[in-house]
């Protein structure tokens, strides 16, 4: 940059020097909300990834002597009616629950995106037909919808993700309609159709990076609702089979040993409210960020 | 007016159409042959034949198809595999118990949740703000089956104050009733509050800024009825209609709720009936559920247009 240009740049505001992505990060950054969710996620990830490093006892080993045992300094979070590690149960249990939330998501994504550009992008009888299929799983409520499809597939954490991932595609193919029949009428997309684009041209590289943001938001609440939905699907039997750890089942487990250990439910509840909560901390920070009225 | 509801309803049929062949599709997801599937551990050649005829599994789909929709439409949703009564039976008497604990829970949740918005709106910026914005955020974040655990355990157990599980209908005992149904109406209603308490706040806030109040306040109207007589009026109307899409949210926590305080309601029947492969029973309250959801829908759209002059004409 010459000295010359020095002066022109120094009255303008930080927002048009940098770009959108970089701003919505410093917008993000300023949320306290939204960096204490971000740091707990990241916490959890590692947690995860970190779980066989980490975990002080093996997560399903069992053992007759240390049945229901209260929080010592052996045990830090107690242990299970089959004497095992809540501690470590809780750490191996976040895997089941990033996972489930992480990859039902991408394929709701992966199958409500295309969906939804194609719906908004041609309209007419294909917007018709995708909108009317949307609207038919749409007054299906997502949890029981899940349930009925879980039941049906078998009781497996991978038939629960993929259950979990089609109840909520509808949403985002509403969202990504929305969003294309908004975008499509911009001068840039007629400029680029004037160019001679071709269709798939235009709706993937013209249309889908201007509605990222709003993609991004409802991503972020829709893995917080789903890992809610592994949960409360592991809970009833249908998600992670045991011995496998996960929060769900956990909790299903602690339920009948309220009176006696009631530690056994603290936990694991604990977690899934501190993951979600950080979800939804970072998803209305991202929704501010990235909002263009808030600019 | 009259358009907007032949429109309307002219939607709801292929919504409809795709809805029955949503649940229908249900069945097909079953791995490997229905029949033996649905029979479960029952070997017996009668039984899996019975299956096989009453679904009509050897005829082709689209046949399978219209003779199941046919059924839908004269009220047959079937039969229980497991306790062999009709499923609209079933349905019929678990509906109002479910209905009682949705009643209640949508009390709590407009109790909670506006006039908490309406506070948070009024004093934005303020510690009231603060304190409902993270009442929702708890709300929202709390999973409901881990919230009536805990509260079983210190209304329950630790108190003993309130029963843990089970329900006594309202024309039986009333003060026994609401003491069955008061936590899991609680753990229902609070996430419903939450939602309502973020529609509210933001209603209210674009309200407050708008010229008619404004020009209330100008005219020395008292603080009081400026919020209450003229801004309250018209920040509800969209939230009442909001509140009665949340009913989704209701009856998917209604599955949970009634499966930790064993309620024998709606929810409670779905999961048993997944439990015993009840397959039929699955596919009902699924449909009925849809239903339901789609009728409430068309009267939210058609009360808010009835309530707002301006879409009226």
């Amino acid at each position: 940059m010459t000295d010359a240009a020095l002066p022109l740049l120094s009255g303008t505001a930080p927002d048009e020097l940098e770009g959108p992505a970089r701003r919505a990060l410093r917008r993000l950054m300023a949320r306290k909300g939204a960096v204490a969710g971000c740091v707990v996620i990241a916490a959890f990830v590692v947690m995860a990834l970190a779980a066989p490093f980490i975990a002080p006892y093996d997560p399903v080993a069992t053992s007759w002597t240390l049945v229901r045992k209260a929080p010592s300094a052996l045990h830090w979070f107690g242990t299970d009616d089959l004497g095992r590690d809540i501690l470590s149960r809780v750490i191996y249990g976040a895997r089941a629950s990033l996972v489930a939330g992480a990859i039902s998501v991408g394929i709701a994504l992966g199958i409500g995106v295309p969906l939804g550009l194609l719906a908004g992008y041609r309209g007419g009888f294909i917007d018709a037909l995708i909108s009317r299929i949307a609207d038919a799983m749409l007054a299906c409520p997502f949890l029981i919808l899940a349930i009925a499809l879980a039941a049906f597939l078998g009781p497996s954490l991978g038939n629960a993700m993929i259950a979990i991932g089609i109840s909520t595609t509808p949403i985002f193919v509403r969202l990504t309609r929305g969003q294309t029949m908004s975008v499509k009428v911009e001068d840039y997309v007629e400029a680029a159709r004037a160019m001679g684009n071709p269709r798939w041209r235009i709706a993937l590289f013209h249309i889908l990076p201007n509605i990222m943001p709003a993609l991004l938001v409802q991503a972020t609440l829709s893995i917080a609702s789903a890992i809610i939905a592994e949960a409360a699907l592991s809970f009833l039997g249908l998600g992670q089979q045991p011995p496998a750890p996960s929060w769900g089942s956990m909790l299903n487990a602690a339920q009948r040993f309220l009176t006696n250990a009631p530690w056994m439910a603290l936990w694991p509840g604990l977690a899934i409210f501190l993951v979600v909560l950080s979800l939804n901390l970072v998803g209305d920070g991202l929704r501010d960020a990235l909002d263009p009225r808030q600019r | 007016m009259l358009n907007f509801l032949g429109k309307r309803l002219l939607q709801l049929i292929p919504t409809l159409f795709f809805v029955s062949v949503l649940i229908f599709s249900l069945q097909h997801l079953l791995p490997g042959d229905p029949a033996l599937v649905m029979a479960g551990e029952e070997r017996d050649p009668a039984v899996i034949a019975k299956i096989r005829e009453q679904y009509r599994l050897d005829q082709p789909i689209p046949v399978q198809y219209a003779s199941w929709v046919k059924g839908v439409l004269s009220g047959d949703l079937g039969e229980s595999l497991r306790i062999k009564v009709p499923v609209l039976d079933l349905i019929k008497q678990k509906l109002p118990v479910t209905f009682q604990l949705a009643s209640m829970a949508i009390l709590i949740a407009l109790l909670i949740g506006i006039p908490s918005g309406i506070v948070s709106a009024v004093k934005k910026g303020t510690a009231w703000d603060w304190a409902a914005n993270l009442f929702a955020l708890w709300g929202i974040s709390t999973p409901n089956f881990w919230l009536g655990i805990m509260l079983i355990f210190l209304f329950s157990i630790e108190l003993g104050w309130l029963p843990a599980s089970g329900y006594v209908p309202l024309t039986e005992n009333w003060r026994a009733s609401l003491a069955s149904t008061i936590m899991p109406a609680f753990v229902l209603g609070n996430a419903i509050a939450a939602i309502l308490m973020r529609h509210t706040r933001s209603a209210m806030l674009q309200v407050l800024q708008s010229d008619y109040v404004r020009t209330a306040r100008a005219k020395g109207l008292s603080e009081r009825a400026v919020i209450l007589k003229h801004a309250m009026r018209n920040a509800l109307t969209p939230v009442i209609t909001l509140g009665a899409l949340e009913l989704g949210t209701l009856l998917s926590g209604a599955v949970l709720t009634e499966q930790i305080f064993s309620v024998p309601g709606f929810g409670k029947l779905i999961v048993d009936a997944v439990f015993n492969r009840d397959y039929a029973v699955v596919q009902g309250v699924v449909l009925v559920t849809a239903t339901i959801y789609i009728s409430l829908n068309l009267i939210a759209d058609i009360a808010y247009i009835l309530v707002n002059p301006r879409l009226r004409a």
